[in-house]
């Protein structure tokens, strides 16, 4: 069997110690929860870290509460408990929608919310689904928090905000009434990564679009969304054509790139079919309509 | 001992139902019948032994550095820093393999193999050099510490290129070698099909793609390898389907005394054709205790597995097929490129190196056929006849499956009408096939009807024209399903096979087997195949007790042991109830025959004055007086006076040659949903009928069936290994090698039609790979019927599937464009 | 090198490890208990699957050291004075051939099944999604999981039938 090549496992016991522990290694440390992505990558040697910092004994990071007007998750919070929220299920659809197609139901067991977004992988869903709900990642250093919006979250495949000595502690969503949202996503196979996914809500004042959403991943899109999309919808009311040269817009702003899973035209094709349908049930779950 | 020397029954000796519903004290069937498995115990909990299991004392952990590039010389390795790792005990390179005259190997197709790289590397995780440690994470540390340099070489990654004139040589190892030309290779009569197909009012062309796949049991392939340096005894415990077979090429390769190897299969977990050939990996593991002087594992990753171990298929095929206007089939006949890889490693019998591919002719009723098989190499991983092929049937049958559906297709004609049509009728069997083929026996129509009846056949085409109408109305919802149907129908040829037309490495695929009686009427039946989970220390068992009566669970199957097992050629091909299970009948008929002279004996009558029935002998009209088989067991080892030239003891030693492999058969239908806009395919419902013959334990049966239908929606949706450019090999790992779930099977329906092997002593003919031979074409038939188009190639990946329906087809096996 | 301490199957265990050894690696080299396995390298296949605290996970990318002081189940802890359910579920039901992805796939079944103890079949092909099986193609599994659900229900109504009495007394 592949082996990751050697490092120095640690175990923090809390927030504080996990960044000091941070501290000490610097750079070449990575934080370990779930592992089910991180350490095929080590075996592969594709990654390796000097200094593995686990981070499941932090129960403190794992919850998934209403704070005021948003719902808040903590970066420990495993896939699987997403996927059952209740809290979750009332506020947004997408959630379980999503999780339902993240890898399988073990990896779903041991995954985190914080570790999916901290991994980076450009096909990774969750980023989708948070790039959608315009979430922010609440950040810890030893000097503070910060808050970044999920959107200015990745800079690059495997890359992000979050610095030498910092720690996601939380994703924050806005809480939003009169909401409808959906996660449409299409695999090769179950378990498989995106070809291509794409996750709206929208919210309806009358059959006016007042709040609208939308994440899409595994294509190569901007921030994991389209801001060209979502202002066309914008201030509109509902008409299929408008949702369609939306979904348009989300298929040509994208990026995608050619692999097994596809060739470009087909991946922005799907683009174009997953934002339709995914819009569409957004604003018939915001209509109040049994999907 | 040849078959025609043994009293084989002509009929299956299914003679009496009755007794087949008799049950021994465990509540088991006497013979044929549902029995559940002997090996599950300690399979349940976990106290399987496979050979990644075993632990022996010092031993040492092999690794394999294997090469990045696909096609390049190698300029220089340097193994010093590896060597100056603390806890590595050797570091071997080819270097030091040409010095043992051991840097080469023998394939199983006469061409030879590097076990490492001397010259240059030729696929992209070809084996460069060989770590011994003293665990396997310090192995694996110290193969990042070897360097090699390496002048990469332009390589050969699309087969169709392979025979340019400008094409690199890749084998320039091989004597005179001036291109990439391995074969040519005909069957049939080309003069004959040129006439028909001349004069014929329909001729449908085609070009399919059977692109590379890769069997991927769950467990890899390794080696525990000990070389006793007091005894001189090497013991070789390996994932082998062929355990004897290895023990002679072990023996002709290194030159070991054939008397001091012993091959031990332990568990094996799952087989597919992965581990019938002999690989790198486990020369270097007996090379490697021979150099330490103790144990050394080597087991490979998922990576090694899916990159260097045989791969499958690989067949470029263009078909062409001739038919009168309302679908009477004239002829049909092929030209097939082969990709083979960088060696000629495929496993199949010498005479034939296309394998059995030549009886694409399939289940029909026509004069002309004719077929050319090119082989190439390229710079891909070796192989070519594994993942439950029946030596290529399954290129076979998916060629004839396809052309049938493409007549269809321009003919307008329902495919299950078509096929109906031109089935070969149960009067025509025995039946010998325009490539020289001679079908034991089939009733064909029978088993389609049965399919079309599971199926519920009109009422789905009913409810396919209703959505094709509503589709064209106005307002339709352009995302509605496509639904689509699929039929298959298949011919196997199994049980190879009779020795004077089959051999591997010169060695007859005759199989032995031994059956002893202990005192108690307990027995003991050796076997020289070797089960990957097809259930043979039951089914051999009900096997024996069919014959004699006595309870299975009184029989223990020993097997994968070459020191414990008579000589055969191993479980592949589904040979091992064609051949194997053969002989395991007529040991116990051998059996049954000398308890019948040691009962007369002991009863003081003749043998004539005898009757058999429920496991004893008695004397006619009067029952009471009779011995059972567990007493005559005891009777012969006991001071009982034998007769004249009658031994002692009830054993009996078979050798038994096939006289023809035996030809099961079956339909299929599948139904798919396509979603048009995203390409992704559901496969709705599977219907298999399958006629193995008579079921010994319809309960595996079924199983076999079910795994091979899982292959056949994998292999058609999502399984390939394609190359980019370079032949970086992209589908290196299970992210990549895609394997069917549980949420892509549907809950398969099954039927059965018996038609008993003519030839076989119990009728019963192999069933292990007929899946995996019929399903492909059926779920592939089956989009392309919910698409509504002609042809396009597995495997059926949302991408594909859309791009099919947009008319631009994607080539499967290189790096989507 | 450092010493973890894992319960495994109730008993404790300990030992000094690598601080990159492998939970699979150390089930099956430290403590020789070769019933777990393994069919990948990369989280896909399931042949590894253990309990960790009573949730299956993949031990082939889980640290040893992340089940420090942890409870860990391995098939060799499914069966207690008989066989589990599961496990003579997979013998009636023909749920396993070559028997190298079962153990795996029994402790996701066995996770599921105190979960749901009525799974329809949907419910079980989800559950069972991130264990592969090359033999079976699945529905002998799915007719196992059935089956261990049925008799564990009978069972559980036999126990309930027999509490009234015992009540009484």
């Amino acid at each position: 069997m592949q082996v990751p090549a050697p490092f120095t496992y640690e175990r923090a016991g809390s927030v504080d110690e996990a960044l000091s522990l941070l501290g000490r290694y610097g750079p070449e440390a990575r934080l370990v929860a779930g592992g089910h992505s991180l350490i095929p990558m080590m075996k592969l040697r594709l990654a390796r870290p000097e200094a593995l910092i686990d981070i499941n004994g932090l129960a403190e990071l794992d919850y998934i509460r209403v704070d005021g007007d948003h719902l808040a998750i903590g970066a420990l919070t495993r896939h699987a408990s997403v996927l059952d929220s209740p809290v979750l299920r009332e506020h947004y659809r997408i959630f379980a929608e999503a999780e339902r197609v993240i890898a399988d139901p073990l990896v779903r067991n041991r995954g985190t919310v914080g570790g999916s977004l901290c991994q980076a992988d450009p096909s990774e869903d969750l980023s989708a689904v948070f790039a959608a709900l315009r979430g922010e990642v609440v950040v810890r250093s030893a000097s503070g928090t910060r808050r970044v919006a999920l959107r200015e979250f990745h800079v690059g495949p495997y890359e992000t905000a979050v610095g030498d000595g910092e720690i996601l502690v939380e994703v924050r969503v806005p809480i939003r009434t009169s909401v409808g949202s959906a996660y449409e996503k299409v695999e090769r196979r179950a378990g498989d990564w995106s070809i291509a996914a794409v996750g709206a809500f929208v919210v309806l004042d009358g059959d006016v679009i007042s709040d609208v959403g939308i994440g899409i991943t595994a294509v190569g899109a901007e921030h994991f969304t389209c801001q060209a999309a979502e202002e066309l919808l914008l201030g509109s009311s509902v008409q299929d054509a408008l949702v369609e040269t939306a979904a348009a817009t989300c298929a040509a702003a994208c990026n995608p790139s050619v692999d097994q899973r596809g060739p470009e035209d087909y991946k922005r094709h799907l683009v174009s079919v997953l934002a339709s349908r995914a819009l569409h049930r957004s604003i018939s779950a915001a209509r109040g309509e049994v999907a | 001992m040849t078959a025609t020397e043994t009293p084989a029954a002509q009929t299956p000796a299914t003679d009496s139902p009755a007794r087949e519903t008799l049950t021994s004290p465990a509540g088991n069937p006497l013979g044929f019948g549902r029995m559940l498995r002997k090996e599950d115990v300690r399979f349940v909990r976990g106290q399987g032994h496979y050979v990644d299991d075993l632990v022996l004392p010092g031993m040492l952990h092999g690794a394999i550095l294997r090469s990045s590039y696909a096609h390049a010389r190698i300029v220089s390795i340097d193994t010093s820093a590896a060597e100056a790792h603390p806890k590595v005990k050797a570091v071997i390179t080819g270097k030091i393999l040409e010095t043992l005259k051991l840097a080469w190997m023998p394939s199983l197709s006469g061409d030879v193999v590097a076990v490492l790289a001397t010259d240059k590397v030729r696929f992209q995780g070809q084996e460069v050099a060989f770590v011994i440690a003293e665990d396997e994470y310090s192995a694996r540390d110290a193969l990042e510490l070897i360097e090699v340099e390496y002048e990469p070489l332009p390589a050969v990654v699309d087969a169709r290129r392979a025979l340019d004139s400008d094409a690199p040589v890749i084998r320039d190892d091989l004597e005179g070698r001036t291109d990439n030309h391995i074969y040519d290779w005909e069957a049939g009569d080309a003069a004959a099909c040129d006439e028909v197909f001349a004069n014929a009012p329909v001729v449908v062309a085609q070009d399919i793609i059977y692109p590379r796949v890769h069997p991927a049991p769950m467990e890899t392939c390794g080696t525990v390898a000990h070389m006793d340096k007091v005894t001189g005894k090497l013991t070789v415990w390996t994932t082998t389907q062929a355990p004897h077979a290895h023990r002679t090429v072990y023996a002709l390769v290194a030159g070991l005394p054939e008397h001091k190897i012993q091959v031990i299969s332990p568990d094996i977990g799952g087989g597919f054709g992965n581990k019938v050939g002999i690989y790198p990996g486990y020369v270097l593991a007996i090379v490697g205790s021979i150099v330490t002087g103790v144990p050394v594992k080597w087991m490979e990753d998922r990576s090694e597995n899916l990159m260097s171990t045989s791969f499958a298929r690989d067949y470029h095929m263009h078909g062409e097929i001739a038919s009168t206007r309302d679908g009477k089939i004239l002829g049909l006949r092929v030209n097939v490129l082969a990709d083979h890889g960088a060696f000629n490693g495929v496993a199949q019998p010498t005479k034939f190196p296309a394998g059995f591919f030549h009886v694409f002719t399939g289940s029909y009723d026509y004069p002309a056929a004719h077929c050319k098989v090119t082989a190439v190499y390229t710079n891909k991983a070796l192989g070519g006849v594994a993942y439950a092929c029946s030596f290529r049937i399954t290129e076979a049958v998916y060629l004839v499956e396809r052309m049938v559906d493409c007549l269809a297709f321009e003919l307008g004609m329902d495919p299950a009408a078509l096929r109906m049509k031109n089935l070969l009728r149960p009067e025509q069997f025995p039946y010998t096939s325009p490539t020289g083929w001679e079908y034991d026996s089939g009733e064909y129509p029978r088993a389609l009807a049965e399919a079309m009846r599971i199926a519920g056949y009109d009422e789905l085409r009913a409810e396919q024209s209703r959505r094709r109408e509503d589709a064209k109305k106005p307002g339709a919802d352009p995302a509605a399903l496509l639904m689509g149907v699929g039929v298959s129908f298949f011919t196997e040829a199994v049980g190879a096979g009779p020795r004077k037309h089959m051999d591997i490495l010169g060695l007859g695929m005759a199989d032995g087997c031994e059956l002893r009686l202990h005192p108690t009427g307990k027995a003991q039946l050796r076997l020289s195949v070797q089960t990957q989970g097809q259930g043979h220390e039951t089914t051999f068992a009900q096997i024996v007790s069919h014959v004699i009566g006595i309870p299975p669970e009184d029989i223990e199957v020993i097997h994968g042991d070459t020191d414990n097992t008579p000589f055969g050629l191993g479980t592949y091909g589904s040979r091992s109830t064609p051949v194997s299970g053969a002989a395991a009948a007529v040991a116990a008929q051998r059996i049954k025959e000398k308890a019948r002279v040691i009962a007369a004996a002991a009863l003081e009558c003749s043998v004539d004055d005898l009757e058999w029935e429920h496991g004893r002998w008695f004397v006619k009209g009067d029952p009471s007086q009779g011995k059972t088989i567990a007493e005559i067991a005891m009777a012969a080892h006991s001071s009982l006076e034998l007769p004249e030239g009658v031994e002692g003891h009830l054993d009996a030693s078979v050798v038994y040659n096939p006289p023809n492999l035996t030809y099961p058969f079956g339909a299929y239908i599948c139904v798919v949903d396509v979603d048009p806009q995203t390409g992704a395919v559901k496969v709705r419902r599977f219907i298999a009928v399958d006629d193995c013959g008579p079921r010994i334990n319809p309960m595996i049966v079924e199983g076999q069936v079910h795994g091979g239908l899982a292959d056949g929606v994998g292999m058609a949706l999502m399984e390939v290994i394609a190359f980019d450019s370079d032949g970086n090999n992209l589908g290196g790992s299970f992210m990549d090698y895609l394997l069917p779930t549980s949420m892509e099977c549907p809950s398969w329906e099954l039927g059965e039609t018996v038609t008993p092997s003519p030839h076989h002593p119990i009728g019963v003919k192999g069933v292990g790979e007929s899946a995996t031979v019929g399903s492909p074409p059926a779920v592939v038939n089956a989009v392309l019927d919910a698409l509504q188009i002609r042809a396009a190639d597995m495997p059926f990946t949302p991408a594909a599937t859309w791009r099919a329906l947009q008319g631009r087809p994607l080539r499967p096996d290189l790096a989507i464009e | 090198m450092m010493k973890v301490q894992i319960e495994v199957n109730g008993k404790e265990t300990s030992a000094e490890v690598d601080d990159r050894l492998l939970l699979v690696h150390y089930l099956r080299n430290t403590l020789g208990l070769t019933g777990t396995h393994w069919g990948c390298d990369t989280s896909n296949c399931g042949a590894c699957a253990v309990w960790l605290d009573g949730i299956p996970v993949k031990s082939c990318t889980t640290l040893a050291a992340m089940a420090d002081g942890a409870s860990v189940r391995t098939v060799e802890g499914l069966e207690g004075d008989a066989l589990d359910p599961v496990q003579q579920g997979f013998i009636e039901e023909h749920g396993l051939q070559c028997g190298f992805c079962t153990p795996g796939m029994m402790m996701t079944a066995r996770a599921l099944l105190d979960q749901v103890p009525d799974p329809d079949e949907a419910t079980i092909r989800e559950a069972i999604s991130g264990n592969l099986c090359r033999c079976t193609g699945y529905e002998n599994i799915v007719r196992a999981i059935r089956w261990a659900a049925r008799h564990e229900a009978a069972a559980r109504e036999q126990q309930s039938a027999h509490e009234p009495q015992g009540a009484a007394l």
